[in-house]
C-alpha cells in the first residue's frame, strides 16, 4: 500500500462452500474518498464490505488499515477488543434496515449519544447538546429528540442511523445499500445528505450499493464485481460512460432511464 | 434447637461444597466477575434463596453464628425458614443481632450498622446480569462484560434522565466494581449502595436459579453508574422511624388500620430494637 | 504562450462486447494543443467524434492510445490511463467541464448546485458569487432556492454554465454550451468567455453554431470521421 491509504486490502479469497465469494481482490481507499462497490445480488459486494470492515474474516488475504497517528494495522490480526473500538470511534457502519441498528426502545438523543457514552463520556448535558446538534445536521427537527423510533419515519430512520454513526467523527463509514428500501423521493433527500455530510466533513466512505445512479452521485471511485471478481474499477463517470469489461456494458446499459 | 440426623454438615455434600467453594475462590479473585456454579436443587423454590443458602452452606463451620434477614427484618417467613433450616443441619448459633453475627445471608438489604472485617454477607440474587433488559443475548452481554462495552447501560441512565428528569431506578442500581466489571448488586435499595464500597466484610452474591456466583473482596472501591451532572443519589422516605426516631435509617411504609393509617419504621429491625433499647424513642412508639 | 492542455497521438475506440465484441474507432493519432488564455473550436462533422475528444480530454472517457498532458499546480501531468486519484484532483484544481446535461442530486436547490462547484471560496461568497453568475445568466431570483429538475432545457443549460464558470479552472472545456439558448443569452456566454480568456483560462470548446463559433475561437482544430474499421 501507499504511505497514505487509509484503508488497503490485496489478495483477499473467499469461499462459500463451492461458491467463490470473493477473488483475489484488491482495494485502495484515500482519506475523504468515497468508493462504490456495484454488482448485481450475490456478485459478492457485500462479503467484501464485511471483510474490508472486520466483520468477516477471508480464507486469504489482508486488510490494512492506518490509525490517525499514522500506524498501520492488520484488519484481521487485530485483538476482538480493537477491532470493536475501533469500529465505535474511527469507523462507522450504516446498514440497509436502520431498525437492526438503532434501539428502537430508547429515545433518538439516546441513540446518538450511544457512542458518545461508549466512549466514556460522563455528561448529560453534553451529550444531549451533541445529540440535538446531530439530529439538526441530518435535518430532525431538534424537538424530537425525546421521542422513540418508532414514531419515525423510514427516511428518518435512516437518518438517525446516520447521525448515531457520524456523532463520533468517524473518518471512515461502510455503507450497505443505505438508501434502499426508501421511496424515490426519501432517498433523493438521503442522498443529498449523504454526499455533503461525507464531503463537509472529509468522511471516507466504501458504499455498497446496486444502483448506478446513487454510485454516480456519491462515489468517486467505483468497483464492479462479477462473481466474486473485482472485473473493472476506475473512475466513477469513465466507468459508467466508457465501461471496458462486457460485464460492466450489459450493467449500465440494464439501467432503465427515467 | 438438636441437630437432625441423615445429613451432612450444613446440608451440602463435601463435593458440592468444595466446587462452590472454588467458583467463590475465583469470584474473590474477580471482584464482579459472574462465574458458573453447578447450582443444586434445594428444598425449597427457587426465588427463595437457593443462591444465598448454597453459599452459606459452602461456607459456614461449627463456630458461627449466623444471621438471616429479609428486607431487613429476621422475622419474615424465608429469614426464619433459612434460620431454622441451618440450626437444624449444621446446628450453628443463630442470632438477630448484627454485631453478633460472623455470617448474614440477606435478602434486598445491607444491615444499617456497619459491618467488620470478621464477618461476612451472603446476598440472595434472582437476577445476577445487570445488562439483562439491555441485551437478551448470554453469549453477547459475556463479551459485553469481556470488553467492558457498558456504554449500553448509561442509555438507559440517559433515557432516565430524559424521561423523569433523574434516574429512576430505586433497587437493584448497577455498579462499577474495582473499575472493571458492571455488577448487579442484587435487589437492595439504592439507598444500600454506599455501603458496597469500601466494605470491611465480605461480600458473596449466589444466584441460585441463573447458576451464577460473584464477590466483592473487602475494602473494594465499589462505583455506582451516573453523570458527572446528575450524580447517584442515594434516597429515603423524608421521615423518622415511628418506633425508633432514627433519621438516617431505611424505611418501610407499614399500613396500620383499616383507615389507610400510616407508619413509617425501619426496615433493619435489629438496628431499630438495639435503638429503642438504648432510649431511643419514636412518634409512634 | 503557456500551454495548458497537450495531446500526442491521441487514441480512442469503443468495443462493444454486447454486440459480439464489435470495435468501434472513434479518435486517431489526435495532436492537439491548447494555451492560456486561448479558445479553439473543435470542428468537423456530427459523429466525427468532437465530443469524444473532448470527453477523453477531461478522462471521462479513457483514453487508448497516446497522451494527455495537463498543467496541473504549475507543471505538466499525464492524464491518459492516469489513476483515478489524480483525474479527481485535476478536475478539483485545473480543469472544468460544462456538459450539455445537468446530472445532479434531484432536491439540491440551484444556487448550491451550482455555489458547491466553486473553488477556494467561503460558503457565503460562493453563494453570492453563485447568485451573481445566475442572476448574469438571467435565471430570476426566484429560481435560485428550485431545484432544477423541473426548468426548462434552457434554464437547465444556464445553471450548468455556471456551475462550469464559478470554479475559474485554468482550462475550461465546453461541450454545446449555448446549444439551446437564445439568441440574448448566447451574447451574454460569448462575454462570459471572453473574460475568461482575458483571465488566461485556456478554452477547448464544441460549438453548433457558426456565429458563436467565430465570435470565440481564436482556431479551430478539425476533428475528421474515421473509416469503420470494423
Amino acid at each position: 500500500m501507499t504511505d497514505d491509504t487509509l484503508l488497503s486490502a490485496r489478495g483477499l479469497n473467499l469461499r462459500f462452500g463451492a461458491i467463490p465469494a470473493l477473488v483475489d481482490v484488491a482495494v485502495d481507499l484515500w482519506p475523504g474518498e468515497v468508493l462504490a462497490i456495484v454488482g448485481e445480488s450475490g456478485s459478492g459486494k457485500t462479503t467484501l464490505l464485511n471483510v474490508l470492515s472486520g466483520r468477516l474474516r477471508p480464507d486469504d488475504g489482508v486488510v490494512w488499515y492506518r490509525d490517525p497517528s499514522g500506524r498501520l494495522h492488520d484488519v484481521h490480526a487485530m485483538p476482538a477488543p480493537k477491532l470493536r473500538a475501533l469500529h465505535r470511534s474511527d469507523w462507522g457502519f450504516v446498514q440497509q434496515d436502520p431498525r437492526s441498528a438503532l434501539r428502537m426502545g430508547v429515545s433518538a438523543g439516546g441513540n446518538v449519544g450511544e457512542r458518545l457514552m461508549a466512549q466514556g463520556l460522563r455528561h448529560y448535558g453534553s451529550i444531549r447538546e451533541q445529540a440535538i446538534d446531530w439530529l439538526r445536521q441530518v435535518e430532525i427537527d431538534a424537538a424530537r429528540v425525546d421521542d422513540m423510533p418508532r414514531t419515525f419515519s423510514g427516511g428518518m430512520l435512516q437518518r438517525l442511523q446516520i447521525a448515531r454513526t457520524l456523532v463520533t467523527h468517524p473518518r471512515l463509514v461502510f455503507m450497505d445499500e443505505p438508501t434502499g428500501g426508501l421511496d424515490v423521493s426519501v432517498q433523493a433527500r438521503l442522498l443529498d445528505l449523504i454526499r455533503s455530510l461525507v464531503a463537509r466533513l472529509n468522511i471516507a466512505a466504501v458504499l455498497v450499493t446496486h444502483d448506478l445512479a446513487v454510485a454516480r452521485l456519491l462515489a468517486h471511485r467505483i468497483v464492479v464485481m462479477q462473481r466474486g471478481v473485482v472485473v473493472e474499477a476506475g473512475l466513477t463517470d469513465q466507468v459508467l460512460d466508457d465501461p471496458q469489461h462486457a460485464y460492466t456494458q450489459l450493467l449500465v446499459s440494464s439501467v432503465l432511464q427515467a | 434447637m438438636t441437630t437432625i440426623s441423615g445429613y451432612n454438615f450444613a446440608y451440602l455434600d463435601e463435593q458440592t461444597k468444595r466446587m462452590i467453594r472454588r467458583a467463590l475462590l475465583k469470584a474473590v479473585a474477580i471482584p464482579g466477575h459472574q462465574i458458573p456454579f453447578g447450582s443444586r436443587e434445594m428444598p425449597l423454590p427457587y426465588g427463595w434463596g437457593t443462591g444465598g443458602i448454597q453459599i452459606t452452606a459452602a461456607i459456614l463451620g461449627a463456630d458461627d453464628v449466623l444471621k438471616v434477614i429479609d428486607q431487613g427484618a429476621d422475622d419474615t417467613t424465608n429469614a426464619v425458614s433459612i434460620r431454622r433450616f441451618f440450626a437444624k443441619t449444621a446446628g450453628v448459633a443463630t442470632t438477630t443481632r448484627t454485631d453478633a453475627a460472623t455470617v448474614i445471608q440477606t435478602r434486598h438489604r445491607i444491615p444499617e450498622a456497619p459491618l467488620t472485617e470478621n464477618q461476612i454477607l451472603v446476598y440472595q440474587v434472582p437476577q445476577p446480569e445487570p445488562l439483562v433488559k439491555l441485551e437478551p443475548s448470554r453469549a453477547e452481554t459475556r463479551r459485553m462484560h469481556a470488553l467492558a462495552e457498558y456504554g449500553a447501560m448509561h442509555v438507559r441512565l440517559y433515557e432516565d434522565i430524559t424521561r423523569y428528569g433523574q434516574v429512576a431506578i430505586s433497587y437493584d442500581y448497577p455498579v462499577m466494581v474495582n473499575d472493571r466489571y458492571l455488577m448487579a448488586p442484587s435487589p437492595i435499595p439504592a439507598f444500600d449502595n454506599p455501603k458496597l464500597h469500601q466494605m470491611p466484610a465480605l461480600q458473596l452474591f449466589g444466584a441460585g436459579r441463573e447458576k451464577r456466583i460473584y464477590a466483592i473482596p473487602p475494602y473494594t472501591n465499589v462505583r455506582s453508574l451516573d453523570f458527572e451532572d446528575h450524580p447517584f443519589r442515594a434516597g429515603r422516605a423524608p421521615h423518622a422511624c415511628g418506633l425508633c426516631g432514627a433519621d438516617t435509617s431505611y424505611l418501610d411504609e407499614v399500613v396500620v388500620d383499616n383507615a389507610g393509617g400510616r407508619l413509617f419504621v425501619c426496615s433493619d429491625t435489629d438496628y431499630c430494637e438495639t435503638r429503642r433499647d438504648a432510649g431511643h424513642v419514636g412518634e409512634a412508639a | 504562450m503557456t500551454p495548458m492542455l497537450q495531446t500526442a497521438g491521441l487514441g480512442k475506440h469503443f468495443t462493444l462486447h454486447l454486440r459480439g465484441g464489435l470495435t468501434i474507432p472513434v479518435l486517431q493519432d489526435v495532436d492537439f494543443h491548447v494555451a492560456a488564455g486561448e479558445c479553439v473550436a473543435l470542428v468537423g462533422p456530427s459523429g466525427a467524434g468532437k465530443t469524444t475528444l473532448l470527453r477523453s480530454l477531461y478522462g471521462n472517457y479513457r483514453a487508448d492510445q497516446g497522451s494527455i498532458q495537463v498543467r496541473h499546480h504549475g507543471s505538466m501531468v499525464e492524464l491518459a490511463r492516469a489513476a483515478p486519484r489524480l483525474v479527481v484532483d485535476v478536475r478539483a484544481h485545473s480543469m472544468g467541464y460544462v456538459s450539455q446535461f445537468l446530472r445532479v442530486v434531484p432536491r439540491v436547490p440551484a444556487l448550491d448546485i451550482v455555489a458547491e462547484a466553486a473553488r477556494g471560496l467561503s460558503p457565503e461568497e460562493a453563494r453570492d458569487r453563485a447568485a451573481a453568475l445566475l442572476l448574469r445568466l438571467n435565471i430570476p431570483r426566484r429560481l435560485h432556492a428550485l431545484p432544477p429538475a423541473t426548468f426548462s432545457g434552457g434554464e437547465q443549460q444556464r445553471i450548468n454554465l455556471a456551475r462550469g464558470f464559478i470554479g475559474r479552472h485554468p482550462i475550461l472545456l465546453l461541450d454545446e454550451p449555448t446549444a439551446s439558448l437564445d439568441a440574448g443569452n448566447r451574447d451574454i456566454v460569448v462575454s462570459m468567455i471572453d473574460e475568461a480568456k482575458a483571465a488566461g483560462i485556456a478554452i477547448v470548446g464544441i460549438f453548433h453554431d457558426v456565429s458563436t463559433r467565430d465570435r470565440v475561437a481564436d482556431r479551430t482544430y478539425s476533428v475528421a470521421p474515421l473509416q469503420d474499421a470494423a
